[in-house]
């Protein structure tokens, strides 16, 4: 009895240090890359090339989506708003919603998925294959050369998807409000203007998906970086990436609203 | 794939996620017409004022004028302190009217400005002395219900 108790007591201590152990291995590989950025910011083209992988081939998920789920807040919003007599603030309603949340969030869950699931699965062929070990034997830092590059890909990308997302998505509010339903257009854009604050809506939306940037690319490099060098190795860091980014994005975006909207 | 091409793609990338966010800014946030003006301050006192918010807006025959800038508590009167921020390029009298009012039924509210006819304007820093208070609708109703007991007593 009090064998399985103790049993029970040592294994739930082993996995709270080593979730412990690996955030301190996380946070001192981010320093790393932070210190081995040098590289990649003098020779801009490393980045360029990975804002290619990562940016422009998740346009078109980002672009999809955003229209979706903006066409859905319209549909939907509709049919509440319309029921108090309200369908005028239509445009505010899909305006604040995903400048504010769904912005951010989806675009970063997309992102995760999109860029760095690829990431994590690069970086970990590489380690499979001992590309990683080939460089440092010829000298070269692989966390400047390799991984520094794509974490500010990464972060630069985020941003600017977020903020696609967010005006696609208002486009498709606005074609299915005003074009299909017939909300008038005028009170759909002068209602927005009157409630989104450029300060505390849109600036604080972008300051969410650059923090989201930074989480995803963090968590895909470091698991792609520090995956077990074989087939099972890759996939399980892969899965790791999407599952851990999906939660730790949802997490931070509780917190960061707690911070941002509250008392406004 | 060649150099060219891919800076190409970055390019576009970025420049269409810098016009998204102008977009934002711009179509969605209207910064254009944000506070940019100069702005002068002025006190006005409430017993109530319902759900009266800081940048709440300030508007003279449906105009807006100018938002709250703050609200206090003053512990000596047990008033409300609003103080307001009223685009300079408009001039009200000193005997202006400000009231709590209510855009729409359930919509927000705002302070609205009633012009007076005295010839000194109001300068920053002034006091507006005449005020009305926030329409609560739970004294409303307690009030038609008195008045209807009254009535229906005295018959």
């Amino acid at each position: 009895m009090l064998d399985a108790v103790l049993g029970s007591l040592t294994r739930l201590g082993n996995r709270v240090t080593s979730r412990v152990q690996r955030l301190g291995k996380a946070s001192l590989f981010l320093s790393a890359i932070l210190l081995g950025s040098g590289t990649a910011w003098r020779r801009f083209s490393l980045i360029m090339r990975e804002l290619y992988y990562t940016g422009v081939l998740s346009l078109i998920i980002i672009l999809v989506s955003g229209l979706f789920v903006g066409m859905v807040l319209g549909l939907q919003g509709y049919d509440t708003l319309q029921r108090y007599g309200s369908s005028s603030a239509l445009g505010v309603l899909v305006a604040l919603s995903l400048v504010r949340e769904l912005g951010p969030v989806v675009a970063a869950l997309l992102f995760a998925s999109r860029a760095g699931s690829a990431i994590t699965a690069e970086i970990g062929l590489m380690r499979a294959t001992e590309q990683l070990s080939a460089m440092e034997m010829m000298a070269v830092d692989p966390v400047a050369r390799v991984v520094a590059p794509r974490f500010w890909a990464g972060v630069i990308s985020m941003p600017l998807l977020a903020s696609l997302f967010s005006a696609v998505g208002i486009f498709g509010g606005y074609l299915i409000g005003v074009v299909l339903i017939g909300v008038d257009e005028g009170s759909f854009w002068s209602q927005m203007q009157a409630s989104v604050d450029f300060r505390i809506d849109i600036v604080n939306g972008v300051i969410k998906s650059f923090v989201f940037g930074v989480i995803v690319s963090w968590i895909a490099v470091f698991e792609g970086f520090h995956a077990a060098p074989s087939a099972e190795g890759v996939s399980a860091a892969t899965t790791r990436t999407v599952v851990t980014s999906a939660l730790a994005i949802l997490a931070a975006d509780f917190v960061l609203t707690a911070f941002m909207f509250t008392g406004a | 794939m060649k150099r060219t091409t891919l800076d190409l793609w970055v390019g576009f990338f970025v420049a269409i996620g810098l016009a998204a966010l102008l977009f934002l800014a711009l179509k969605v946030g209207n910064l254009t017409q944000g506070n940019h003006g100069e702005t002068y301050a002025l006190q006005a006192r409430f017993g109530n004022i319902g759900g009266l918010k800081v940048r709440a807006p300030i508007k003279s025959a449906g105009v807006v004028v100018g938002r709250v800038r703050d609200i206090r508590f003053d512990q000596e009167s047990y008033l409300a302190v609003v103080t307001l921020d009223v685009d300079a390029t408009y001039k009200f009298p000193r005997d202006t009217f400000a009231t709590i009012n209510t855009s729409g039924l359930l919509g927000e509210q705002y302070v609205g400005f009633e012009a007076g006819g005295d010839d000194a304007v109001l300068k920053a820093g002034d006091t507006i002395k005449k005020t009305q208070d926030a329409m609560v609708l739970e004294k409303l109703i307690s009030q038609f219900m008195y008045n209807k007991a009254s009535e229906d007593s005295s018959k």
